[in-house]
């Protein structure tokens, strides 16, 4: 009986002693930080989750072939949200509490991004988010930040171009979509500021096919000295072959949410002339030498093109730029420590990403402007800086 | 004035061209089957997708429009031996309830098959616009409502004077007594969808250079075409094309004079209205009368 209980005891000691050893060795620095992701590499949004899962794979690759963070590894740990919001609670749940990541980089959309936040604020750990909306980050939330631009900061960056070419008075047509309506209420606010009046304000409804009655009216409004594009997806280039069919010769703008080939190849040449706002990496080889962004976005772009033998996306470029606010970051808090962490990003300042400088404060957790954007044209099918 | 009056009548009329010819597809089906097929925008879709996928192989434009409504036919064919055959006495909602089935399958497949991304497809006579007193009317415009002309002629020459046709109008007006007059119900459902399919397959063709085509491109216009097929009366193929332009045209309308923001309330509304004072739909009830 005895003997027993001193077996069972000497047992449990060892056992001890082993997980405190196993504790002594988790505490390490020669762990590897953890980085966990999640991103919608199948699915609705696979167009956003694939370049950003390919681009943090190599930048994690370049980063640990060169020595890591703080004389230690980087790993990331990444599971396939499929576009699914149940699912991204699921592997955020898991992120946390199994794989006791360091920091959160992912969410490749708004409604993903959305379904996590609340078990991010409960478990206090830094996020950075990749997804498009301005709801993300306004109004500010503790831990979560995040890179991409918001049709805000479009539209402001749309009505600093057509101050400059004395443009004031317009006709504008918005999608019904989230992004649309967004961008319309964005519009609507700031045009007063800027000086712009919105003369006619027309909607289109989801997966409509045909915009002539909206632009006809546009056109028949007196006085529209610009038109201006509020969506994405296939009514981009919609609603170009309307323009130009009714024949509605007016400069001609769209926002970033067009900013890609499709539009230009869907539009069959009618794109031409359109203008918009998009991130400098898609005219990275335009850029001026003197440029801030020319290295970084050159960079970025060559690696990944001779990598992966696919053309660039603005979408991984959101994932390059919240992998290297949040590697600086760790840096400068010279520990994973989250609260350290989450301070050091957002004292994030002039950090020149691929999408923008960026500098953040405790009110603003995106921390680009309308400086990040740079005006494009549609020439000849393809895209052209504007100076 | 009249020429954006003119403008509105032009994209109603075309866009209701397209509903005309989806919701005929659900007027066929309906009639031998009693079912709602809700894969019917489904059928768009393939056509649309499959004709960029052969264009993009190489194969000369007529050659890929002919192979994508090939294609869809198969599909429709594979959908009626395999989905609604089996299951040929169950009720009439559990078919229904496969056919919905059937259209998220497909849409899946598509995204596999193909991609996410939206495509354009070239018009069949260019893009350049004519101007009609002010208005702009693009020649596809003019292939959409000649196709849907042709259609109907041949639609008329297929009920009313083809032994075959006769025998799917036989079988929708009583299906006991048909198959009593040795008519073959079971082939009559299976040809049902071999029209229906290929009939979807074409609008998808058409729209593809107005309105771009992409996996999901069959749900709006799918619902379109349903609303179409129920203003005129389901079941009543004329019915459904009358029921498409209408929608389109008042589309277009309140979109023009009222407000972009009520498009799309106020084709419901007539749905709703023609629904309340007329329930079988618009020309319904002279099917039923002349049984």
């Amino acid at each position: 009986m005895f003997r027993n209980i001193m077996k069972t005891a000497a047992i449990i000691t060892v056992g001890t002693l082993g997980c405190a050893g196993l504790a002594t060795t988790v505490a390490n620095a020669d762990e590897p930080i953890k980085i966990g992701t999640f991103l919608s590499v199948t699915g609705g949004a696979s167009f956003l989750g694939d370049p950003e899962l390919k681009t943090m794979q190599m930048f994690i690759e370049d980063l640990n072939a060169t020595g890591g963070v703080l004389n230690r590894q980087v790993e990331l740990i990444h599971y396939d949200s499929k576009t699914s919001s149940e699912a991204a609670g699921t592997f955020v749940k898991r992120l946390i509490s199994q794989d006791k990541v360091d920091i959160i980089v992912g969410g490749s959309t708004t409604g993903n991004t959305m379904a996590v936040i609340k078990q991010i604020e409960k478990a206090e750990i830094p996020f950075i988010s990749l997804a498009g909306a301005g709801v993300i980050v306004d109004p500010v939330k503790k831990w979560v930040f995040k890179t991409p631009h918001t049709d805000k900061v479009a539209v402001a960056k749309i009505f600093e171009d057509m101050n400059s070419r004395d443009l004031s008075r317009i006709g504008m047509l918005s999608g019904n979509g989230g992004f649309g309506k967004s961008c319309q209420k964005n519009a609507r606010a700031l045009a007063g500021g800027a000086g712009i009046q919105i003369l006619a304000d027309e909607t289109h409804g989801k997966g409509d096919t045909d915009m002539t009655p909206q632009i006809t009216s546009i056109k028949s409004t007196d006085g529209v000295e610009a038109f201006l594009y509020c969506g994405f997806g296939a009514p981009t280039s919609i609603v170009a072959k309307n323009v130009r069919q009714l024949g509605l010769n007016v400069p001609h703008y769209q926002t970033h949410g067009s900013a890609s080939m499709k539009f230009v190849k869907g539009a069959d040449g009618a794109a031409e002339g359109v203008r918009l706002p998009a991130a400098a990496l898609l005219v990275a080889d335009q850029l001026a030498d003197s440029h801030p962004q020319k290295e970084i976005t050159m960079a970025y772009k060559t690696a990944y093109e001779s990598r992966y033998n696919d053309s660039i996306s603005t979408f991984g470029g959101h994932a390059y730029d919240g992998l290297l606010i949040a590697i600086q970051a760790i840096e400068r808090a010279g520990s994973t420590d989250k609260e350290a962490v989450r301070a050091e990003i957002e004292k994030t300042t002039n950090l020149v990403g691929v999408d923008g400088i960026f500098t953040m404060s405790v009110d603003d957790h995106l921390g680009l402007n309308k400086d990040s954007f740079v005006m494009v044209e549609v020439k000849d099918g393809s895209w052209m800086l504007v100076h | 004035m009249f020429a954006e009056f003119l403008q509105y009548l032009i994209s109603g009329v075309t866009v209701g061209a397209i509903y005309g010819l989806v919701g005929l597809g659900f007027s066929i089906i309906f009639n031998s089957s009693q079912v709602i097929n809700f894969a019917q925008g489904e059928f768009v879709m393939i056509g649309g997708m499959a004709t960029v996928s052969l264009i993009s192989a190489g194969i000369p434009m007529p050659l890929a429009m002919l192979g994508a409504v090939a294609i869809t036919t198969i599909i429709g064919v594979l959908i009626e031996k395999f989905c609604i055959e089996p299951s040929r006495n169950a009720p009439v909602v559990t078919l229904i309830i496969i056919t919905i089935g059937a259209s998220i399958f497909l849409r899946g497949m598509a995204e596999v098959i193909w991609d996410r991304n939206f495509h354009s497809l070239a018009p069949i006579s260019g893009d350049t616009p004519i101007n009609i007193g002010g208005a702009m009317l693009l020649p596809q415009s003019i292939w959409i409502v000649g196709s849907l002309v042709a259609v109907v002629i041949a639609l008329w020459y297929f009920f009313n004077r083809t032994l075959m046709g006769k025998a799917m109008l036989a079988t929708s007006y009583n299906r006991l007594a048909a198959q009593l007059v040795g008519i073959q119900v079971r082939s009559i459902l299976l040809l049902s969808f071999v029209l229906s399919s290929a009939l979807g397959a074409f609008a998808g063709i058409l729209i593809a250079p107005i309105a771009m085509t992409y996996s999901t491109v069959g749900i709006m216009l799918g619902l379109k075409g349903f609303s179409a097929a129920i203003v005129g009366g389901l079941g009543n193929p004329m019915g459904a094309i009358i029921g498409g332009l209408i929608v389109g045209i008042a589309e277009a309308m309140t979109a023009g004079y009222i407000s972009s923001a009520y498009k799309d309330a106020v084709a419901f509304i007539i749905i709703l209205g023609v629904l309340f004072f007329m329930p079988n739909g618009l020309f319904g009830q002279k099917m039923v009368e002349k049984v």
